[in-house]
């Protein structure tokens, strides 16, 4: 199976203390991937290495079937080659119409005088009713997404993923804060996206990495302690003393 | 496409339609012109203040949607001034000089007419050359393109260096307070090329137009600061009312965010601080004339502050609200600091408001902060009888410039 991303050998220290150390990873072109593991494993430092928000030490980080370094790219280049990064907290532009912020993010050229001439097709507007549609907010384009409910900032923040058309798509933790319907409707969406893309889920809740049915990596003081089915990882003995086990 | 612009910001025909009638009305009320209600000096106050309200409109752009609270913007404004002002001064010198060589028994060569403008403007400063920098004032066109490249180009320098190293919040106000003390200093000085403390003076006088009296001119100039301000409220409304404001209003509030989803926040930033120094630069050109005089105190970092004192009286986030705010202030200040203003007598003290002015200033400031965020703009809410809804967090965004729930409109 060829691979979208292949992250071998980073490190990575604040202050002396090696948030990420001598970690590799890799995931192929459309596959679901959960990465658990307890706090200060390095979840989420690996998501900003991969994002360009934090260099490594040392590592390396190649992207696509040209094996392209992303270390050399700033943060809006990585997203715009197709990583998409959905953030712990659901950040959407409060002060914006969920129109506004599916536009925001629909995949088009990004650069300051382009956006300026841009004007709204009928497609993308047709493209945007589409996906309201699909996250569950077809009705709620007009709205302001400051007055979503948690769980709809939630879907709104997929749906802007989604829009971005990424190849990868880095997800922390999705489910907080969501009650049991809504879980299930956003494992739905993250199954569905993972099926031409690729998708990597930060989470803490087995219950919720269990109904995602995939492959999960574990994290442990920066590095990878055991790989594979749900069931195979939690019956490694490491994983069980340092993770569940607590 | 433009008819579906103006209905969509039904604010910008209501202001276009306002700003027009406010025209023609001190017309037919000026001295130049119409009836003579209205002196020719308060004719130039209100053309000045026009032309605060295009720098305002530039800050609002800046501060209020893009949330760089630039306090350095007058400096783009004094700059303007400048460079309209050596072309002013020297072409209205050569006329006198032409004039007063005229009467000689052998007419000057071009070098003589040359030295003798020299004198003339740089004899306060003890100085007959001319400074490099006086190098294109006989010509119009270069001075008045410098007008928009000089601020542009110094805006486009310092916003590369101060975005590319990822400053932003009060540090970044700091620095643009930095650059426009900096500029005041170094104007100050002698060697500085531009007359040092004096300034540049005389620029109410237009060469060429000596038989064309003051009261005439001021009404020309008003109109030429009104048809500016108008076409930099229509420019910066279509600039903010597309994806463009969109992104702008985004970075704002959630800088980190945009840059995830793709987009170059730096080369936003850096657009909108150079487009904005421009717009400033213009409103300068159009004051200095009115004004009549500048000096290196105009671009002293006060003036910057005040400028976000109007809008953030006026409230910022909505065009409107800058202008508002801009002409409001500055008028009051106007007949404030006129002495016009009854003192008022308390037996035990009496205050003189040309210096508790600024106090009342200061104390309107952090009351309109505290409790009526949406400043004098919002109450075009209560009018139109938009509600504000009914959110539940906080801040509308992580970042220092991002907009307060309070200020938000529906």
């Amino acid at each position: 199976m060829s691979t979208l991303l292949e992250v071998s050998g980073i490190s990575v220290s604040f202050d002396g203390f090696k948030a990420i150390n001598n970690l590799s990873f890799s995931i192929g072109p459309a596959e679901l991937r959960a990465i658990i593991g307890p706090n200060g494993a390095g979840k989420t430092t690996f998501m900003d290495i991969v994002t360009g928000k934090t260099r490594p030490d040392e590592g390396q980080v190649l992207w696509g079937e040209k094996s392209q370094s992303l270390l050399r790219l700033s943060e809006s280049q990585i997203a715009q080659t197709g990583v998409g990064r959905k953030f712990q907290r659901p950040t959407v532009f409060e002060d914006q119409s969920v129109e506004d912020n599916l536009l925001l993010a629909l995949k088009k050229n990004r650069s300051p005088l382009s956006v300026l001439g841009f004007r709204k097709s009928s497609a993308d507007g047709d493209a945007i009713a589409a996906l309201a549609d699909e996250i569950g907010l077809g009705d709620q384009r007009p709205r302001k997404a400051g007055e979503l409910s948690h769980g709809q900032k939630q879907w709104l923040e997929i749906g802007m993923l989604l829009a971005q058309d990424p190849q990868l798509l880095l997800v922390d933790e999705p489910a907080a804060g969501m009650t049991l319907a809504e879980r299930e409707h956003t494992t739905a969406l993250l199954k569905q996206a993972a099926k031409t893309r690729a998708v990597v889920v930060v989470e803490h809740d087995m219950e919720f990495v269990r109904r995602l049915e995939c492959k999960v990596t574990v994290l442990h003081e920066g590095s990878v302690l055991a790989e594979g089915s749900l069931d195979h990882v939690t019956q490694n003995q490491e994983v069980i003393d340092v993770y569940l086990g607590r | 496409m433009e008819r579906t612009f103006l209905i969509k910001n039904p604010s910008v025909m209501v202001f276009i339609a306002l700003l027009a009638l406010f025209t023609v009305a001190v017309t037919f009320l000026s001295e130049g012109l119409g009836t003579g209600f209205i002196s020719t000096a308060m004719v130039k106050t209100l053309g000045m203040t026009l032309c605060f309200c295009l720098i305002a409109i530039a800050m609002d752009l800046v501060w209020g949607y893009c949330g760089i609270l630039s306090l350095g913007h007058f400096a783009f404004f004094g700059l303007g001034g400048y460079m309209i002002g050596m072309w002013l001064m020297y072409a209205r010198t050569e006329d006198i000089v032409a004039a007063s060589l005229a009467n000689a028994e052998l007419p000057p060569t071009e070098q003589e007419v040359v030295d003798a403008i020299g004198t003339q403007i740089f004899g306060v400063v003890g100085s007959s050359e001319f400074p490099w920098v006086w190098a294109f004032a006989d010509s119009l066109l270069i001075q008045l393109i410098l007008v928009v490249a000089v601020p542009g180009l110094l805006a486009l320098i310092f916003g590369w260096l101060a975005f590319r190293s990822r400053v932003t919040g009060v540090y970044l106000s700091i620095l643009t307070q930095a650059m426009t003390l900096a500029l005041s200093l170094y104007l100050f000085q002698n060697d500085s090329g531009l007359r040092g403390n004096n300034g540049l003076s005389g620029l109410q006088n237009i060469p060429g137009m000596a038989d064309t009296p003051q009261s005439t001119l001021s009404v020309w100039f008003f109109w030429a600061s009104a048809v500016a301000l108008a076409g930099g409220y229509l420019f910066a409304a279509w600039v903010v009312s597309g994806k463009f404001g969109s992104v702008i209003r985004g970075i704002r509030d959630d800088e980190a965010r945009v840059r995830f989803l793709g987009y170059p926040v730096e080369g936003y930033k850096l657009f909108v601080f150079t487009l904005t120094a421009v717009m400033a630069g213009i409103a300068g050109a159009l004051y200095y004339p009115q004004a009549g005089i500048i000096n290196p105190a105009e671009v002293a970092p006060i003036a910057s502050i005040y400028l976000a004192v109007w809008v953030a009286i006026g409230g910022r986030g909505r065009l409107y609200g800058a202008v508002i705010g801009a002409a409001f202030v500055s008028l009051l200040s106007t007949w404030f600091t006129g002495g016009r203003v009854p003192d008022v007598n308390l037996g035990f003290y009496t205050i003189e408001w040309v210096s508790w002015w600024q106090v009342a200033l200061g104390v309107s400031f952090v009351l309109v902060t505290l409790f009526a965020p949406k400043g004098i703009g919002g109450l075009v809410d209560l009018f139109i009888n938009r509600k504000t809804p009914d959110r539940h967090g906080e801040d509308l965004g992580p970042d220092k410039g991002s907009l307060r729930e309070k200020e938000a409109d529906a």
